[in-house]
C-alpha cells in the first residue's frame, strides 16, 4: 500500500477546475468538482498524451484541450471519440485544507 | 446501411450507428489498404519521429468485427443506382443500401501545370507520408507551395529535421484563408526565426521536375531549386460519384441541416459536402476539418435512423507548428471588430464580435495548449449566440466561464 502524498492546497484549485500535480516522474491532473468534493486521474489523456491540466472541467466531466475526449474524472470513465481508453483515477483526501493522493504501485 | 468513405467521418459515423442502436449490417467502403486511420498526425508527428512513421488507427480489424462493421478497403464505388438502392463496386458486385452515406472526403487540388513528375507530391494520405518522409533529412532542400496549414506544419517537421525549407505563397501573406493577420504574422515570424524562407506574393510561372530535382520559376523571375516540392494549395471535394448519380451539388455535394442529400435515401457529410450553417443564418460553408468530419459522421448516422436532427455545432479547428498551437471557433470573417485578451507568455485570443455585440470566432495562439480552454469557452459562447461584456473578454481577471453563466 502506497502513502498519501501531499498534492496541493485545496485554494488552489477553483471549483470545477483541475491542477496539474507532477510527482516522481509521473503527472497527474487533481480536479474539485462543483460540489466541492476532490478527485485525481492520471495527468495525459488516453488518446495522444496530452495534459488534460490544460483542458476545461464542466460538471464532472475533463474534456482534453487537444481533441476533446471526454472522461468523467471521478469514474475514468471515457465518454466518446475519440477517445476509447478509461483514465485511472486515484483515491484522494483533504485534511487539514491540503490535498493529499494515493498512487497505485 | 454503406457508407462509402472510411476516413475519420465514415468510420465515426460506422460505430456511431451502432452507438445509436442499429442491429443490422453495415458496409464501410474505402479505397486505400489501411484499415480506417488519423489524417491530422500526417503532417506533424509522423514526419518528426525518429522512426519511419507509424499509423495511428482510428478502429482495428479486431474492432471493427466486434462491432460488425464490414470493412471493405482497396476498393471503389464505381456507381449509385438510386432507383434501385444498391451500388456497384470496382470488383463488379453490388451493395443493397435503405440509406447510403457519401464521406468521400477530399483530395490534394493539383497546379494547373505541366511537368509534375517524381519529386513533386502532395499529401494526403498515409503512403503520401511515407513518401515525403523518406526525402526529408539533414540539408535536404524541400520547397512548399502554398502557405496553408499542410505547408507550414510540412515546413516545421521539415525543419525539425534539418532541411532547407522555402515556402512560397501566392497571396500578400500566409494563412490568408481563414486565419486573423495577427495570428498568421506569429506564425510566420516562428517560421523565420526557425530558418525557413517564406516568399508571399509571389506565384509559380513554372515548375520541371526532372525526377532528381526540381526547379520552380516564380512569377518574379526568381528560380527555386529544391530535391522535393510539396504542393499544398487546398483541396477539392470527391464529388464524381455524386455528380454521375445525378445529386445536387454546390462546392461539394449539397445538403441540408440533417445532412441529406437531394436524395432522401442519400446522406453526405465531412470534407466532401457543403450545409447551412445554423449558427450563421444558415451561410452555407464546407469544412475541411478533423472535428467537423466527426460530428459530421455522427450526426449522418443518427439522422440515418430517423432522427431529424439538425446541425448545430460552431466549427473548431488547430494546427501545431514547433511548440506554437493555433485554435479556431467560429469562421473570424464573420466578424466587424475585434477585442484582445493576452494570456501570458505571448498567448493571446482574438475574439471577433458582429456590430450588434454578438461572439461570432474566437482564434488564439500559443505555446502549447495555453488557448484551449478560453478557445472552448467562447466556442460555447459562440453556440449561444452570446453578446459578451467586452472589458470581460479583454481582461484575464475575468473567468471566461462566469460569462457562460450570465
Amino acid at each position: 500500500m502506497s502513502d498519501w502524498i501531499e498534492a496541493c492546497a485545496a485554494d488552489d484549485i477553483d471549483e470545477e477546475d483541475v491542477l496539474r500535480f507532477d510527482h516522481a516522474g509521473r503527472t497527474f491532473a487533481i480536479y474539485r468538482s462543483p460540489e466541492d468534493e476532490f478527485f485525481a486521474t492520471d495527468g495525459l489523456c488516453t488518446h495522444e498524451q496530452i495534459h488534460l491540466s490544460q483542458g476545461l472541467v464542466m460538471g464532472d466531466i475533463i474534456e482534453c484541450p487537444k481533441h476533446n475526449g471526454r472522461f468523467n474524472y471521478k469514474t475514468g470513465a471515457a465518454r466518446g471519440a475519440p477517445v476509447c481508453v478509461n483514465l485511472r483515477t486515484y483515491p484522494v483526501k483533504v485534511d487539514d485544507g491540503k490535498v493529499f493522493i494515493r498512487m497505485a504501485d | 446501411m454503406v457508407i462509402v468513405g472510411a476516413g475519420e467521418c465514415g468510420t465515426r459515423a460506422a460505430f456511431a450507428l451502432r452507438e445509436a442502436g442499429y442491429d443490422g449490417t453495415i458496409a464501410l467502403v474505402g479505397s486505400e489498404a489501411h484499415p480506417p486511420y488519423e489524417r491530422p498526425p500526417l503532417s506533424k508527428e509522423a514526419m518528426t519521429g525518429e522512426q519511419a512513421p507509424s499509423i495511428k488507427t482510428i478502429a482495428d480489424a479486431a474492432r471493427l468485427a466486434e462491432h460488425r462493421i464490414d470493412l471493405r478497403n482497396s476498393t471503389t464505388v464505381l456507381s449509385i443506382d438510386r432507383a434501385n438502392r444498391s451500388v456497384r463496386l470496382a470488383d463488379g458486385s453490388d451493395l443493397a443500401y435503405d440509406k447510403l452515406l457519401l464521406a468521400t472526403g477530399a483530395l490534394p487540388r493539383k497546379l494547373p501545370l505541366q511537368g509534375m513528375g517524381g519529386r513533386s507530391v502532395c499529401l494526403r494520405t498515409f503512403d503520401d507520408a511515407l513518401l515525403i518522409r523518406r526525402h526529408l533529412r539533414q540539408g535536404v532542400r524541400i520547397a512548399i507551395v502554398g502557405g496553408g496549414f499542410i505547408g507550414l506544419e510540412l515546413a516545421a517537421s521539415a525543419r525539425k529535421l534539418g532541411a532547407d525549407v522555402t515556402v512560397i505563397e501566392a497571396q500578400p501573406r500566409i494563412l490568408m484563408r481563414g486565419v486573423p493577420e495577427e495570428i498568421a504574422a506569429v506564425v510566420h515570424q516562428a517560421h523565420v526565426a526557425e530558418g525557413v524562407e517564406i516568399v508571399c506574393g509571389d506565384g509559380i510561372a513554372s515548375m520541371e521536375d526532372d525526377g532528381e530535382t526540381v526547379r520552380i520559376v516564380l512569377s518574379s523571375g526568381r528560380t527555386v531549386v529544391a530535391d522535393l516540392a510539396i504542393v499544398g494549395i487546398g483541396a477539392v471535394p470527391v464529388t464524381a460519384l455524386a455528380e454521375t448519380a445525378g445529386l445536387a451539388l454546390n462546392n461539394g455535394i449539397s445538403v441540408d441541416a440533417r445532412l441529406r442529400t437531394s436524395d432522401p435515401h442519400v446522406f453526405a457529410a465531412g470534407d466532401c459536402c457543403s450545409f447551412p450553417l445554423a449558427v450563421y443564418g444558415d451561410r452555407r460553408v464546407r469544412l475541411e476539418a478533423w472535428r467537423s468530419a466527426q460530428e459530421h459522421g455522427a450526426l449522418a448516422a443518427r439522422n440515418m435512423l430517423g432522427a431529424e436532427e439538425a446541425h448545430a455545432t460552431v466549427p473548431w479547428f488547430w494546427s501545431d507548428q514547433y511548440g506554437l498551437t493555433l485554435q479556431i471557433a467560429g469562421l473570424p470573417d464573420e466578424g466587424d471588430r475585434t477585442i484582445r485578451r493576452d494570456l501570458g507568455d505571448g498567448a493571446f485570443i482574438l475574439f471577433h464580435l458582429k456590430d450588434d455585440g454578438r461572439l461570432v470566432a474566437a482564434s488564439g495562439i500559443g505555446p502549447d495548449n495555453a488557448v484551449a480552454r478560453d478557445v472552448r469557452l467562447a466556442e460555447m459562447l459562440i453556440a449561444r449566440s452570446a453578446r459578451p461584456d467586452l472589458a470581460a473578454l479583454a481582461s484575464t481577471a475575468v473567468k471566461l466561464k462566469s460569462l457562460l453563466a450570465a
